[in-house]
């Protein structure tokens, strides 16, 4: 929900600079149905290639060791909080211009980095030990991984900083930092793209042809498709599994921790719960593009994105979750495999 | 032959492995000397691809194994093809969605040599031609016998210094299996390629042999040169139909 009421803080700002900026605004104030499905567009395919990019971690990660990894949204949230830590102890929300632009892509790195670290520890510690076990209990891992990380976030959230409300109540709410200030920065006909609109697509969209050209064209790529495909295979032919399956981890984390620096920017709150929504919608975004499916999961994330910005603008709000779950309930009835997704497998 | 010729390359012994409470090898003995090919020929349930499994470390065992006079029993599986010894396993295996060429360039994963690699992907559609016409399409795609041509390759491509193959002949169109026997026969025993080979086809293997063993439940119950157990009543009877 929160994010929903930041969308509209957003969009109620956008219009509020809109209509200091366009005095001949309609005599009643109010968008024009095309200009507000425009809008609407635009922050949920804003919202959209953020999930796609954490909808990868999940993707990658099933893709290689069938495992629906709970505990990644969770990772996300705490990637939330890391960079909140960072963002306070360094005082970055004062820092302008240059040194605010160095500030910010340090911040996606270094959390990028403590995410993808974090992935990597999971797997080592929850995970790996059970390779050999049944799916069921990696799952049943991966959920205890999944709290565990909730109440760290809750623990994290009662840190005596300024930026976390001096400590005083660890549940609650923080506000992120506003590092690029929603401001308007192009507009599409009457449709404003805002800054940090632009800031997600100038996140997104280079991690994924990134990620495109690695599993494509790397040799670490290709042993983590060959892998994927048969690890036994692999391992006769000189890969070290464990270290592709570790790798993956690692990449699939650090993707995450970009998106949860840009989902922070773009919402301007963090909680200990935001894991649970980030991980829902990007789960569901995997399974609706095909899981294990890359380019399913980017489709997936954005067609869940702008899903959510319609069911919030055209239902109610407080209907968009069930519309969302609706849609993951319909794809595992009668399309399993997901749009793209080309074969059936059992699924855990 | 000189003393330092009889030095086995690979040396298995006592050789045990246990799925849960069942043990399926009792304790297997082979020695596969340098240059050879050696045949590992049993029914059906006997231990063979287990047995390989097992010398390439991707199933647990107790009992010893040397190649090169290096004990491979602690080592992980990535390892062993590290140092030299290469499987081409039953069924094939080959990575469905990787185009024939990546395949190939997975058989050389521990290779970082680019030249050379770029060499023996020349050298390996020299030997198989039809892998060259099909190098962009997904291995998945390819018939029995034309994957099989692709496994030997891929394991080729890590420059071994022995190969294990396990039913090379298997599921295969004869006129196939022909030519990979062919390959095995002429042209890897020309490069000197050290063979340890599983065969359910006893007949062609023992005639390509220098030596086989005959694993029955999980023990060697035979072992000879390839004509004496062609000659073997025992071997006739079980193996050959006769």
């Amino acid at each position: 929900m929160q994010r929903a009421v930041a969308a509209a803080e957003q969009l109620a700002i956008l219009a509020l600079a809109r209509a200091d900026g366009l005095p001949a605004f309609a005599a009643d104030g109010a968008l024009s149905s095309w200009e507000v499905f425009g809008q609407q567009l635009v922050t949920g395919l804003s919202n959209g290639m953020i999930i796609a990019l954490i909808a990868i971690g999940y993707t990658m990660v099933y893709g290689i060791v069938e495992l629906i990894n709970f505990a990644h949204g969770d990772l996300c949230m705490l990637g939330a909080f890391f960079a909140l830590t960072a963002v306070g102890a360094l005082g970055m929300s004062e820092w302008g211009g240059a040194g605010g632009a160095v500030g910010l892509v340090s911040l996606l790195v270094a959390t990028a980095f403590f995410c993808g670290a974090l992935n990597w520890s999971i797997n080592r510690l929850a995970y790996r030990p059970l390779r050999k076990a049944s799916k069921l209990s990696l799952l049943v891992s991966a959920i205890g991984a999944s709290f565990i990380l909730v109440n760290l976030g809750l623990f994290w959230g009662g840190m005596p900083m300024d930026v976390f409300a001096g400590g005083n109540s660890s549940a609650a709410p923080k506000a992120f930092p506003a590092l690029v200030e929603p401001e308007p920065a192009a507009h599409l006909g009457d449709v404003i793209v805002s800054r940090p609109d632009v800031l997600v697509l100038l996140v997104t969209v280079p991690l994924m042809g990134a990620l495109t050209w690695l599993v494509r064209f790397t040799k670490l790529g290709k042993a983590m498709r060959a892998v994927a495909q048969n690890p036994t295979a692999a391992a006769l032919m000189g890969i070290d599994v464990e270290r592709v399956i570790g790798a993956t981890f690692f990449i699939g984390g650090s993707l995450g921790g970009f998106a949860t620096v840009v989902y922070s920017i773009y919402n301007q709150t963090v909680s200990f719960q935001m894991g649970y929504r980030m991980g829902m919608d990007a789960f569901i975004a995997a399974v609706l593009g095909g899981i294990g499916n890359l380019p399913g999961a980017v489709l997936g994330g954005l067609l869940i994105g702008v899903v959510r910005a319609m069911s919030d603008q055209y239902i109610e709000t407080r209907w968009t979750n069930a519309v969302v779950f609706g849609i993951l309930i319909l794809i595992l009835v009668f399309r399993p495999s997901g749009l793209l997704g080309a074969k059936l497998r059992e699924k855990v | 032959m000189t003393a330092a010729d009889r030095q086995p390359l690979l040396r298995v012994h006592g050789l045990k492995c246990s799925f849960g409470q069942a043990e399926v090898l009792h304790g297997v003995h082979l020695d596969v000397f340098p240059g050879e090919i050696v045949s590992l020929i049993g029914a059906n349930g006997a231990g063979k691809s287990t047995t390989l499994m097992c010398i390439s470390r991707i199933h647990r065992a107790a009992g010893r194994i040397e190649f090169a006079g290096e004990d491979l029993s602690r080592l992980a599986p990535e390892q062993v093809v590290r140092r030299g010894l290469v499987q081409v396993p039953e069924g094939r295996r080959i990575f469905p969605r990787l185009t024939v060429r990546e395949n190939l360039e997975m058989g050389a994963f521990i290779r970082s040599d680019r030249d050379g690699i770029a060499a023996d992907l020349d050298r390996i559609f020299g030997m198989f031609p039809i892998l060259k016409e099909r190098a962009a399409q997904q291995g998945g795609t390819l018939s029995g016998g034309e994957q099989q041509m692709l496994a030997i390759g891929r394991a080729l491509m890590s420059r071994p210094k022995m190969l294990m193959m396990d039913e090379p002949s298997m599921g295969i169109a004869p006129i196939l299996v022909a030519k990979i026997f062919d390959t095995v026969r002429n042209v890897l025993r020309a490069q000197g390629m050290t063979i340890l080979l599983v065969e359910q086809n006893a007949n062609a293997a023992l005639r390509m042999s220098d030596r086989a063993y005959v694993l029955e439940t999980g023990n060697i119950v035979l072992s000879g040169t390839g004509d004496e157990l062609l000659r073997d009543p025992r071997v006739r009877a079980a193996y050959l139909g006769h």
